[in-house]
């Protein structure tokens, strides 16, 4: 790894706050379906002094959105630091190394490297997939651009090169099981300098997971940040559970979501008034909230 | 083996137009094991359509052959005489086919009543599932002969992704998730080691994306002039 930077491999903020052994925040921020900066600036202002840095992602869902680079740039302009997502669903190994090499021209230092939800999920459900590499091929190849300075076919970046704070994603709950820890350290030995989860709900079952993590040593050789995500209804949590590859929803997180909203017990959406519903809704979302800040507090424990 | 489907009716219906003669041709292999072109289906059709185009007030003269392969030109030659009566040929072969009949009658304007589906196997009666996506540099022997090119919706190289839900795709319930089956059978064969190795990208040249490919056997070739 590179000596410059006094010891860093990019010195960005995440990557300062993760090494002073600090408990990094990072948040996310979707682009639009449209090319109007001010709701980039709107959603950053938002979350500046919040997080350390922001995620921006890659066409989510396999939704065409604002790309992630055209949206970090306008987050670095609002003084906040972007994580940049980029998927292996929509480019082959020439369009992702060099949209990377002009995201570090911009400014940009960290990189959540995935392999993207299928397109079928998406807006553009007859499209071509790229698949040219994996997320885990993606964050070797970028290793070798930042520390040895060279391309994917082995040529020499002329001048300066593109290095990146690595980071991939983990999905703990997802199977088949015994395999996740051992898939976690696989993608570390790729390259990954972190590692952001899937949501976590159940802190039982992360912290098994992180029992094994540990057994393996990966810990040391990483930073992990673990995924919370706030639910807005009982129904939300309810889909999650049943519906989402890799979440585990436990029920007593569903019992406090549909508690959060026990004065409207019974009652069916039609059957409220708009005021009625919109109390509703905030009542669940303040509590989805509290069980967000309990998750963290738990995690940390952890 | 090469699978297919029949278009639908109305589709090969447009593309025949309003010919006189057609002339529909199956093929004795492939497409006649996965009962899409095979003489039992080239017959149908020819009634269908023959059928059709009377409703139509369109009568057309629609006559089927079949034969053993349409990918070879000596097969192809034993139909000369049907192919130079016919307006329009209809063929129930595969892409390879089609394409055979165009190059080997260049005054026949030949038309697909299939879409080539898959390399696939016959999993049980009346089901035909994908295996090979012929990439031109087989892993099988790293992967429990279980391809994850073929059968992984991303392709992937070092699975799981972790969208798979009792061992099936996210893309599909119906799918089985190729890495389960890889993570299963290395595991049980006592080969899981291999599952921590990390597979560099593959090379897509020897694909089809490297373009059109070619096979030449300089043992096999005929010498047709010798110096």
């Amino acid at each position: 790894m590179s000596g410059k930077n006094n010891g860093y491999l990019v010195s960005s903020n995440l990557e300062k706050v993760l090494k002073a052994g600090h408990f990094a925040v990072t948040g996310e921020l979707g682009p639009p379906q449209g090319a109007d900066p001010e709701v980039i600036r709107e959603k950053a202002a938002l979350l500046k002094g919040y997080v350390d840095a922001v995620n921006i992602t890659d066409n989510q869902t396999a939704i065409v959105r604002m790309s992630s680079i055209g949206a970090g740039t306008l987050v670095l302009q609002e003084g906040l630091e972007p994580i940049i997502q980029m998927t292996c669903r929509d480019r082959n190994r020439l369009a992702i190394q060099a949209d990377l090499l002009g995201a570090h021209a911009l400014g940009m230092r960290n990189l959540l490297c995935l392999t993207g939800d299928h397109q079928i999920f998406g807006n553009h459900p007859t499209a071509k997939n790229v698949y040219d590499m994996d997320s885990l091929q993606m964050v070797h190849m970028l290793t070798e651009m930042r520390d040895k300075a060279v391309f994917q076919c082995g040529d020499e970046v002329k001048g300066s090169t593109a290095g990146f704070l690595l980071g991939s994603a983990a999905a703990p709950f997802a199977d088949p099981i015994d395999f996740r820890p051992l898939r976690l350290a696989k993608k570390v030995k790729a390259g990954s300098n972190f590692i952001q989860t899937q949501l976590v709900y159940d802190v039982k079952e992360f912290a098994k997971y992180m029992e094994k993590v540990r057994e393996l040593g990966v810990h040391k050789e990483t930073f992990i940040l673990a995924g919370v995500g706030p639910l807005k209804s009982p129904g939300m949590a309810k889909y999650m559970k049943n519906n989402v590859p890799g979440i585990l929803v436990p029920d007593e997180v569903i019992e406090r979501m549909t508690e959060a909203g026990k004065e409207w017990k019974g009652k069916k959406a039609a059957d409220l008034s708009p005021e009625e519903k919109k109390a509703r809704s905030k009542a669940w979302q303040t509590e989805g909230i509290q069980v967000c800040i309990d998750l963290i507090k738990d995690i940390k424990k952890n | 083996m090469i699978t297919g489907e029949q278009k639908p009716l109305e589709e090969i219906q447009a593309l025949l137009g309003d010919a006189e003669k057609v002339l529909v041709v199956g093929c004795g292999t492939c497409v006649t094991v996965c009962f899409a072109g095979g003489s039992r289906e080239a017959q149908i059709l020819s009634a269908s359509l023959r059928m059709a185009s009377k409703l139509n007030d369109h009568p057309q003269d629609v006559t089927d052959v079949t034969v053993q392969r349409q990918c070879e030109w000596e097969y192809l030659d034993e139909i000369e005489k049907e192919i130079a009566e016919a307006d329009i040929v209809l063929s129930l072969g595969c892409g390879i086919g089609v394409q055979a009949i165009a190059e080997h009658f260049p005054d026949t304007w030949v038309v697909p009543g299939l879409n080539t589906t898959f390399m696939g196997i016959p999993q049980e009666q009346g089901v035909w599932e994908e295996r090979c996506a012929a990439c031109g540099d087989c892993i099988l022997g790293l992967t429990g002969g279980i391809c994850p090119i073929a059968r992984c919706s991303k392709s992937l190289l070092n699975g799981p992704c972790g969208g798979s839900e009792d061992g099936h795709c996210e893309i599909d319930p119906e799918v089985p998730c190729a890495w389960q089956l890889i993570y299963d059978r290395l595991t049980s064969m006592g080969k899981e080691d291999t599952l921590l190795e990390l597979q560099p990208p593959k090379n897509w040249q020897v694909s089809r994306d490297g373009g059109p490919r070619k096979i030449i056997r300089e043992d096999l070739r005929l010498i047709s002039d010798e110096a």
